[in-house]
This record gives structure tokens, C-alpha cells and sequence, in this order.
């Protein structure tokens, strides 16, 4: 079509440059802006409890600046076109859950409890770990394509952490769900947390080799392109180690979290929509078949359908049964639309966890339906850099590795968060950043930083072209 | 704490969360553009004489051309703008500031074509250390010309010849 054809088309538009920005000071404001809503919430808890600001205040509010500043630092001199939400958003997530395990601890019921120790120094310590991984994340690796020659040693490393909580003396089987790791000395770890991110290289790596094959052997039929026998292996394989998962560790979070990303990244890279169908037909096919064989889980699943029904058995003193579901959601209905207020909720009521797995209920209380929407905005925004991120990313390893290590962001959030309010069975992962626990902040500070890393690559503007000294001597005479 | 401190608090608070939401959108909407576009509403209907003219320079090249292709030799009189005078983004300008300007159907280029004759990396135009404009083709599929000849290495571009790609003509202007 000639634009003499269409006038109506005419541009009257000037396209100007926009010198290369490189955000930091952008990063910077949102940052100072990260860290004053944690401490204004921490005032207000102390205010609501105590009726007085309270005493670790300074330290807590110096401690959280001071780990922001360090990392803002460190990505102003190792990734300076980075994107600029990054940061803040995690820095936020983490404050508001430093502040509600703070909170938590002053519970004067958790208090109570035999097994109950001050959580919010320690989540503290671990955010520091997190911010020294991130740094050195961001020092050591200078470009994220290196990752690409560990393909395979990530697979194996990725087997090996989700196979050791199985390993006898090592595992520990805590409240049935056997994914944490004893440490002589040092506590104990959650190795899923860091299998995700060496999975989602390995199938970056992986899918990057193999993804014509995948994508362009198919045949049509109603629609949908249907791979070839023989291409079914990889996914089968990956369904088949989850299913495995989902029976050994009883842990429905960890499988799920493990084959929806191989099944985002398949799709991402083949653009192929039968890969998400196949995908979903054999996650449900699978949940459905363990969830009515394996004890563990289907009684997870009974407690999803029949929460006041487990509350009761619960009540009764039945073994085995956890009121928690049931409190969760009474957590949550009690917030209401705009909640009750930081310090003046009753989410201590569910006792066990509630500062780990159950934190998102505090939130529901404390902030209410509002709060929430605006915590799951935080993550989805967290999500849509990533992905923005794997879109700017001009090699295809970057590119999926991006969409994995978001992929993978989200769907724990869509598991945690799901399973919290009812969605979904109840599954013993944890709310990535906000939730007590030292192995889900180390690995999700990481995975920040990886992000961070490609989006650096990925924003950097092209290096000014080099005058050619061939091209020179060959040109064309001026007139 | 009296009610009424601890409700405004409350409040407060979720109005901080939320304006921190607002703010970071709006980062992510600052961050979506890689080029600054500016509609010329005011102006358009100046523009459009100019318009028409473009539209009726194929009909009549030689002449036109050969006339504004005699500036080449005032290399002095630096060009100011990129100018598209055909295809379907007739009309758009660019400021030449010494910045690198790409050309092609790839997402990130200063001046996406949509055009089925052009490359998705096409061609790029920037200034070499004298500050003269060089049009280099970058291994395009039908070419890039310089009034009739295709390009084979990085070339000076005269003021006012018409570089075509695709349907797509641009000339730089003072």
C-alpha cells in the first residue's frame, strides 16, 4: 500500500532520541521511598500495641536503608542500565514482611507458645545474606550467557537439591511435607527454593538447543498443533520427576512449581499453544491421581474442600488434622476492605506458621482486601519487569531464562497466596520475600539479581559504531 | 493511641502503599518508549502543503533532486533533521543530534518500517568524526539506495538525496 493511496495514514509525528537513560536516580527516589513505608508501618504497629514509637525503630529503619543503599550501590557500578523497579519492589516486600514477623513477635499469645523465638532479628540477618548474594550475584556475574555453559551441571545440581531432602539423616520431615534439609550447626534449609533457579537455567539452555525441533515437527489437527511421539519425551520425563516429587516429598507446591515452568518456557519457546493444553491436562491428570492415592495429600485436599469440617476434627484433638485453613480465611474476613489496622488484628490466633506460611493473612487482616491488592501488585509488577526484561533481551538464552526465573516467581506466589486464601490445597511453600525464612530470601535475592543482570544487558545501548578502515579506503569518490 | 490517630494511620498507610504502586506504573510508563514522539497537532495544518508536495516529488525527481543533491558539496550546513517524504510514515522527522539513527522492522529501531521489502535491521544512519552523516546498509535483503545506486559500503549522504528503503524514502534537511 503507498501512502498515496491512504492520505489518511500521514504522520505528522517527531520521533526525538532519548540519550540512553540509564534510571538510577529513578531507582534511587523509589527506593527512599521503599524503605520509609516499612518504617512508617513499624511506627504504627509499636503506636497500635504499645501506644509509643517503639525503641528499635532507628535501628531497624537504619539496618533496612542501609542494606537498600548497599545494593543500590552495587547496581549503579556493576549494572548500571538496569531496570529500575526491581529493587525497589523486592526492598518494599521485604521491609513489609520484616515489619510483620516484627509484629508477630510481640503477639503476646505466640509468646505463649513453647516453641516460640523472636523471628524478626533473624529474618533481618537473612536479608542481609540475601543483599550480599545479590551483590555478589551482580559482581561475578558479568554476563548472564556464562550460565549457558552450566546447562547441564544445573540439572544435575537442580536433581540433587530436590532429591536431598530424601537422603535419610539428612531430610527432615516437618508436619509431613519432607523438603527441608538438616545442617549440623547451621539450622535448616529449604533446597527447592534454590533448584528453581538452577532449573530454570538448565531449561533455558536447554530449550534454547532443542525449541526447533519442538516448535516446527508437528501436525494440525481441530486447531492445535500436535507434536510428534517422539517430541513428547522432554515433557514427559519432566512430568514424570514431578509426579515423583509430589509422591516422595508430599510436597504439591514444589511440583507444581517445578512443571508449570517447564511448561511456560516450552510454550515461550516453541509459541506453540498445544504445549500449555498437554500441560495442563497432565498437571490436573497427575494431582488428581496422587491426590486420591497418596495419604498426605489427599488429605491436604479433603482440608481444601472441608475447611470447618478439619477445623472441627481439630478442635476435637483428632491427630493429624490443622485448624489453620480454617483460621486463615476467617483472618482474611475479618480485615475486610480496608482492614483493622497494623497491630490490631487477631492473625496470632492461627498459631503455628503464622509469621511463615500464613503471613499473607496477617496482611488480610491487618491491611484488608486493599493492602492485599496492592501486595499482589507488588509481585505482579515484579513479574511483568521480568518478563519486560526476557522481551529486551536480544539472545534467546536470555530471553527464556527471564521468562523462567519470573515464571517460576509467580507461580509460587499463585501457589502460596492460592493456597492461603482457599484457592488451591494448602502447599508448604512460602511467600517469596515476606515470609519467615532464611533459604526463600537467600534464592529470591538471587533471582533478582539474575534479572537484574539481563535487564542490564538487555537495556545497555549499542556501542557506537567503529569507523571501518577498509570501508575508508574503498569509498566512494565525493563529488 | 486514641481511635481516631490509629484509624487515620490506617487510612494513611494504605494511601502510601497505593501511591507506591501509583508511582512505580507510571516509572513503567515513562520506561515503555524508546523514542520521544511528539504530535504536532497545532501545526498540522502547515504541515500538510508540505505534505502534498512530498507526495508529488516522485512525479517529477530529476530535477528536484539533482538541485538538493548540490548541497552535498556545503558540507557545512550540517542537516538538522531526517525527514521521511514517502511510504507509509510520510511526514515523520527525526532531530539529528549525533545520535545513531536505525532503520528497519525490528521493534528497538529509531524508525520502525512496516514494510515487506525491508529488513528487520535494515539500514543505519550516524555521524563519523567530522560530524559527517554516513548511510550504511547492514546486510539488507533488497538494499538500501542512494538516489539510484544501492549501497555496498558505509556512504557520506548528501543533503536532500532521497535514501530509499522499501517503499520508504527519507532525505535529511537543514
Amino acid at each position: 500500500m503507498s501512502s498515496t493511496s491512504n492520505p489518511s495514514t500521514h504522520h505528522t509525528s517527531t520521533i526525538g532520541a532519548i540519550g540512553a537513560p540509564s534510571r538510577r536516580n529513578t531507582e534511587l527516589a523509589l527506593l527512599v521511598f521503599a524503605v520509609v513505608i516499612p518504617v512508617f508501618a513499624y511506627a504504627n504497629v509499636g503506636l497500635a500495641i504499645d501506644g509509643s514509637v517503639p525503641s528499635g525503630l532507628l535501628s531497624y529503619g537504619l539496618g533496612l536503608g542501609l542494606l537498600a543503599g548497599v545494593a543500590h550501590l552495587v547496581v549503579r557500578k556493576f549494572a548500571p542500565y538496569a531496570d529500575p523497579l526491581l529493587l525497589p519492589l523486592a526492598t518494599l516486600l521485604n521491609g513489609l514482611g520484616l515489619v510483620c514477623i516484627w509484629r508477630l513477635d510481640q503477639s503476646k499469645l505466640l509468646q505463649s507458645l513453647p516453641n516460640f523465638f523472636t523471628a524478626a532479628p533473624r529474618q533481618l540477618l537473612y536479608t542481609a545474606l540475601g543483599i550480599a548474594l545479590f551483590a555478589v550475584v551482580l559482581i561475578f556475574l558479568k554476563d548472564h550467557r556464562v550460565l549457558q555453559r552450566y546447562t547441564y551441571i544445573s540439572m544435575f545440581t537442580a536433581l540433587i537439591l530436590l532429591v536431598l531432602p530424601l537422603v535419610p539423616g539428612l531430610g527432615a520431615n516437618i508436619y509431613g511435607a519432607k523438603i527441608w534439609i538438616n545442617i549440623p550447626g547451621l539450622g535448616s534449609l529449604q533446597p527447592g527454593e534454590f533448584a528453581k533457579i538452577a532449573l530454570a537455567v538448565f531449561f533455558a539452555g536447554y530449550l534454547m538447543v532443542k525449541r526447533d525441533a519442538l516448535a516446527l515437527a508437528s501436525r494440525r489437527f481441530m486447531g492445535l498443533y500436535l507434536p510428534r511421539g517422539r517430541d513428547l519425551g522432554p515433557i514427559l520425563v519432566v512430568w514424570v520427576i514431578s509426579i515423583l516429587i509430589l509422591v516422595f516429598e508430599t510436597d504439591l507446591g514444589t511440583s507444581l512449581l517445578f512443571f508449570g515452568m517447564f511448561v511456560i518456557m516450552l510454550y515461550v519457546a516453541t509459541e506453540r499453544t498445544s504445549w500449555i493444553v498437554f500441560g495442563l491436562l497432565m498437571s490436573a491428570a497427575g494431582a488428581v491421581g496422587v491426590g486420591s492415592v497418596e495419604p498426605h495429600v489427599h488429605q491436604r485436599v479433603e482440608a481444601w474442600l472441608n475447611p470447618l469440617h478439619e477445623w472441627k476434627l481439630s478442635r476435637q484433638g483428632v491427630y493429624g488434622h490443622s485448624e489453620q485453613s480454617m483460621e486463615a480465611l476467617w483472618a482474611f474476613g475479618s480485615g475486610g476492605t480496608l482492614g483493622s489496622g497494623w497491630g490490631q488484628g487477631h492473625s496470632d490466633l492461627i498459631k503455628f506458621a503464622a509469621n511463615s506460611d500464613f503471613i499473607l493473612a496477617t496482611f488480610g487482616e491487618e491491611l484488608g482486601l486493599a493492602g492485599i491488592m496492592a501486595i499482589l501488585i507488588v509481585y505482579a509488577l515484579i513479574v511483568e519487569r521480568g518478563v519486560r526484561t526476557a522481551l529486551a533481551a536480544r539472545d534467546p538464552f536470555g530471553k527464556l531464562l527471564a521468562v523462567g526465573l519470573s515464571g517460576a516467581f509467580a507461580l509460587q506466589v499463585f501457589v502460596v497466596s492460592g493456597g492461603v486464601m482457599g484457592l488451591i490445597p494448602l502447599t508448604g511453600m512460602t511467600m517469596p520475600f515476606m515470609a519467615y525464612g532464611g533459604s526463600s530470601v537467600l534464592a529470591n535475592w538471587a533471582l533478582i539479581g539474575i534479572l537484574i543482570r539481563i535487564s542490564d544487558t538487555a537495556r545497555r545501548p549499542a556501542p557506537a559504531p567503529v569507523s571501518n578502515p577498509d570501508a575508508e579506503m574503498t569509498q566512494v569518490v565525493r563529488p | 493511641m486514641s481511635e481516631l490517630t490509629l484509624t487515620v494511620m490506617r487510612l494513611g498507610f494504605l494511601a502510601v502503599l497505593w501511591l507506591f504502586v501509583i508511582v512505580a506504573v507510571q516509572v513503567i510508563r515513562s520506561d515503555l518508549f524508546g523514542t520521544r514522539v511528539t504530535q504536532r497537532g497545532a501545526r498540522r495544518e502547515a504541515a500538510r502543503p508540505q505534505q502534498a508536495a512530498a507526495r508529488q516529488a516522485p512525479a517529477q525527481p530529476p530535477q528536484q533532486r539533482d538541485r538538493q543533491g548540490g548541497g552535498g558539496r556545503q558540507r557545512r550546513n550540517a542537516p538538522t533533521k531526517l525527514v521521511v517524504t514517502e511510504g507509509t510514515l510520510t511526514g515523520t522527522t527525526v532531530a539529528l543530534q549525533g545520535q545513531t539513527i536505525t532503520l528497519g522492522r525490528a521493534h528497538d529501531s529509531t524508525i520502525v518500517l512496516d514494510d515487506d521489502y525491508a529488513s528487520s535491521r535494515h539500514a543505519r544512519i550516524y555521524p563519523d568524526q567530522g560530524g559527517q552523516w554516513i548511510v550504511e546498509d547492514l546486510g539488507s535483503t533488497n538494499g538500501t539506495y542512494l538516489d539510484r545506486s544501492r549501497l555496498t559500503t558505509p556512504t557520506p549522504i548528501p543533503l536532500g538525496a532521497p535514501i530509499r528503503i522499501g517503499k520508504t524514502v527519507i532525505e535529511l534537511r537543514k
